[in-house]
């Protein structure tokens, strides 16, 4: 199969090109951009005037609800979404049922995805076996069998010197540890942030020094013991001062954020609304304000869907009694550009965020379109506005925190290894 | 939709249909509860008590947590306004069978119910309710884990006015565990919108709100500097599991810094009233020279309890 992406305006920030370019495909693989090479002949052409074509993009946390979770969300549903919404590359996070502890519930998670055909999944495995917080899991094995790094999801290890084990072990094979700072002691029971909303609706809360006394923990045990830290889903600004200083420092730790944390604050919570009970909580309006800042000077290396489906059901109870997450794998790409489009952030820039920091974190070869790279692009029309309405997501989770809202920035078509994964109607 | 999005106890003429919480509440809805509470005043000192106003509805007292007092006030209320009460404690039947809140207000709306009033453990769950039922039914909330007890605020604010007669000049000190009381919400923002120029919150670091102040109140941790002047004391009542746990050190330990004595009551204007939501614990927060003198309103506000619950339920019956 060979395909010719015509007439669109190539976004590629890893090469540092932005320009009208075509882009040849032709077994899989990019195989020219710009001039076409000797002999190629399109199967098909799509004609991408007027829209942007860059990398397939790259997510960093993504629940797929497998396995376990069937009854929430299958496969087959999220994957769909998020070729749906220009993803290519996906990491999930290991806290499935069981959790994703053994090499044998890799590689079927793997085998389930490959065979899908869809975007390409790659599972971070659970730091300690079951999520239990005592026994470290066979990281190397699990590495050879595909995880990309170890993480312990949302789930409490409050046990430091398991952790420190943890990290002195990655470190020992060089595998990254994925580590979403919060103190399980200082979180006990809350679900909104210590602020102004929590204290009129009367919500048990979380104060922004479980996130930052975890974050110094961390911190700390990375440079005592030469992990490779990536820091998942950071929600305050003093995580995001903490590591700029850690930074400047010598430190090598990558970070990144929800892109929900971008636009919401504690504010839209409103009258209980359960959709914006997330983990992390959203905070104040000056938190998220840092965020955004701290995405545009690189502080916070990539910004990911923190795609989190949810049932009807477990949305449809009190705020603290209902299931935290919101869907984000078809609203990645908008929230990104609407991020971009306020900050006056580049487009450039605001891609890179989603395509080559996040596959820099990932550690794998994607995020970019060169020629020989697998052809992982998304092509989307930056301008087309459309309104988020819960039962059109393609993904089986339908808990927005954005329904009605008129967001910019549509995919009309995803490839995935040169192949059609998705096409707008 | 029939409800105001931007309030949803309102109808979209702005006339309360269901009683969620007093925040938001228009000045005039609050005065109309009032005034009608007090007529009904009168009606709860005759010798025979009813009135025809709720005849034949059908008044659900739901609760998902345990009640005594404010249970047994909302079926006097609703018994003298001829209403049919109906009591379910949900917290040892349908929960414990798994059933979830919505289904278990869907079950009893097919059984012809008029008005919910509802109590539970978690902030929100009248808010929820209210979404899900149908536009003829009204929901009451009896108060809901930290967030709201509005009947409560009201009948303590027409406890104030009426030996107060004024909210425009009154120092009102509401004193004790304000972090978990969802009473202490309820006084503050009756209290705001009713026109008291000056709120405090008195208690330890520990039991205060990280942002209390913007609810417009003065923070004390000193009581005896916080009850300095005041016309208004309101005890709050302090949870026992609150003493055992790492908020507080001791029992003894809070009644002598945050406790009610005459000594300390002697600090407050001459004619100062004091308020307590009840249960009280004696010797916890507040003495029992206190709690029996002559300053204390404690169980004219279990009457008034009576009259305010009425005035909710005829007002939202009749919008």
């Amino acid at each position: 199969m060979k395909i010719l992406i015509k007439n669109g305006r190539l976004i590629d920030p890893k090469n540092n090109i932005d320009a009208m370019r075509d882009v040849y495909i032709a077994a899989g693989k990019i195989v020219a951009i710009g001039a076409a090479p000797a002999g190629f002949t399109a199967n098909r052409t799509i004609d991408a005037s007027g829209k942007i074509v860059c990398p397939g993009l790259v997510d960093l946390s993504a629940r797929l609800r497998e396995p376990g979770f069937e009854y929430i969300a299958t496969l087959e549903s999220e994957m769909d979404a998020a070729c749906a919404g220009g993803v290519t590359s996906l990491a999930c996070p290991p806290d499935t049922d069981p959790p994703l502890d053994e090499p044998g519930l890799v590689e079927m998670l793997k085998y389930r995805a490959r065979t899908l055909n869809k975007a390409r999944v790659y599972p971070i495995g659970a730091l300690t076996a079951g999520l239990k917080g005592s026994q470290l899991t066979e990281m190397a094995e699990l590495r050879d069998a595909g995880c990309v790094a170890f993480s312990h999801a949302d789930v409490p290890l409050t046990d430091n010197q398991v952790l420190f084990y943890a990290m002195q072990y990655a470190a020992t094979f060089n595998i990254p540890v994925w580590l979403r700072p919060q103190d399980a002691s200082l979180a006990r029971n809350g679900v909104a942030h210590d602020g102004q909303v929590a204290t009129r609706l009367g919500l048990p809360s979380i104060p922004v020094c479980a996130e930052t006394t975890a974050l110094a923990t961390i911190l700390l045990l990375a440079r005592e013991t030469g992990a490779r830290v990536h820091l998942c889903r950071l929600s305050s600004a003093e995580a995001i001062n903490m590591v700029r200083r850690a930074r400047h420092d010598g430190a090598t730790v990558t970070c990144d954020v929800a892109v929900h944390h971008l636009h919401l604050s504690e504010m839209d919570i409103g009258y209980f609304d359960p959709h914006c009970h997330l983990i992390p909580p959203l905070r104040s309006q000056r938190d998220r304000d840092a965020l955004r800042r701290g995405l545009a000077d690189h502080t916070v290396d990539a910004v990911c869907s923190d795609h989190c489906p949810v049932d009807d059901d477990a949305k449809q109870l009190p705020f603290s009694e209902s299931e935290p997450g919101a869907t984000g794998l078809e609203l990645l790409l908008p929230l990104t550009l609407k991020w971009a489009e306020e900050d006056h952030v580049t487009l450039p820039t605001a891609l890179a965020r989603i395509t080559r920091d996040a596959a820099n974190i990932l550690g794998i070869d994607a995020g970019h379109l060169s020629v020989g790279a697998d052809a992982d692009l998304c092509v989307f029309d930056a301008e087309r506005y459309w309104k988020v309405e819960p039962s059109s997501l393609l993904s089986q989770g339908k808990n927005t925190p954005y329904s009605g809202l008129e967001l910019k920035g549509r995919v009309t078509h995803t490839l995935v290894g040169g192949q059609v994964a998705y096409e707008a109607k | 939709m029939w409800l105001n999005p931007r309030n949803p106890q309102l109808n979209k003429n702005g006339e309360l249909h269901h009683l969620l919480s007093l925040e938001g509440l228009p000045v005039e809805i609050l005065r109309q509860i009032l005034d009608t509470a007090n007529s009904f005043v009168g009606v709860t000192q005759r010798d025979v008590k009813k009135v025809p106003l709720l005849r034949g509805k059908a008044v659900f007292n739901i609760f998902f947590e345990a009640s005594t007092r404010t249970r047994t006030t909302f079926e006097i209320a609703a018994k003298r306004l001829s209403a049919d009460v109906i009591n379910l404690a949900i917290n040892v039947s349908s929960t414990s069978k798994g059933e979830s809140v919505l289904d278990t207000v869907a079950n009893l709306s097919a059984m012809q119910a008029d008005m919910f009033i509802v109590r539970h453990a978690a902030s929100g769950a009248p808010h929820l309710i209210a979404k899900h039922v149908g536009p003829d039914i009204h929901v009451i909330n009896a108060g809901d884990g930290r967030h709201s007890h509005p009947t409560q605020g009201l009948l303590d604010v027409f406890a104030i006015r009426h030996y107060k007669k004024d909210f425009t000049n009154l120092r009102v000190a509401i004193v004790g565990d304000i972090l978990h009381s969802r009473v202490a919400r309820s006084q503050i923002h009756a209290l705001t919108t009713l026109g008291c120029p000056e709120i405090r919150v008195i208690g330890p670091r520990t039991l205060i709100p990280a942002e209390i102040r913007g609810l417009g109140v003065h923070v004390y941790h000193d009581m005896r500097e916080g009850l300095k002047d005041v016309d208004v004391v309101s005890m709050l009542r302090l949870q026992n599991e609150r003493m055992k746990g790492a908020l507080l050190a001791s029992g003894q330990e809070f009644y002598k810094y945050y406790g009610l004595n005459d000594e300390k009551l002697a600090l407050a204007k001459p004619d100062a009233i004091v308020l307590h939501p009840g249960p009280m614990n004696r010797g916890v927060e507040i003495d029992s020279s206190v709690a029996d003198g002559k300053q204390s309103v404690i169980l004219p506000q279990v009457s008034f309890g009576i009259a305010i619950r009425m005035a909710v339920m005829s007002i939202v019956a009749g919008n």
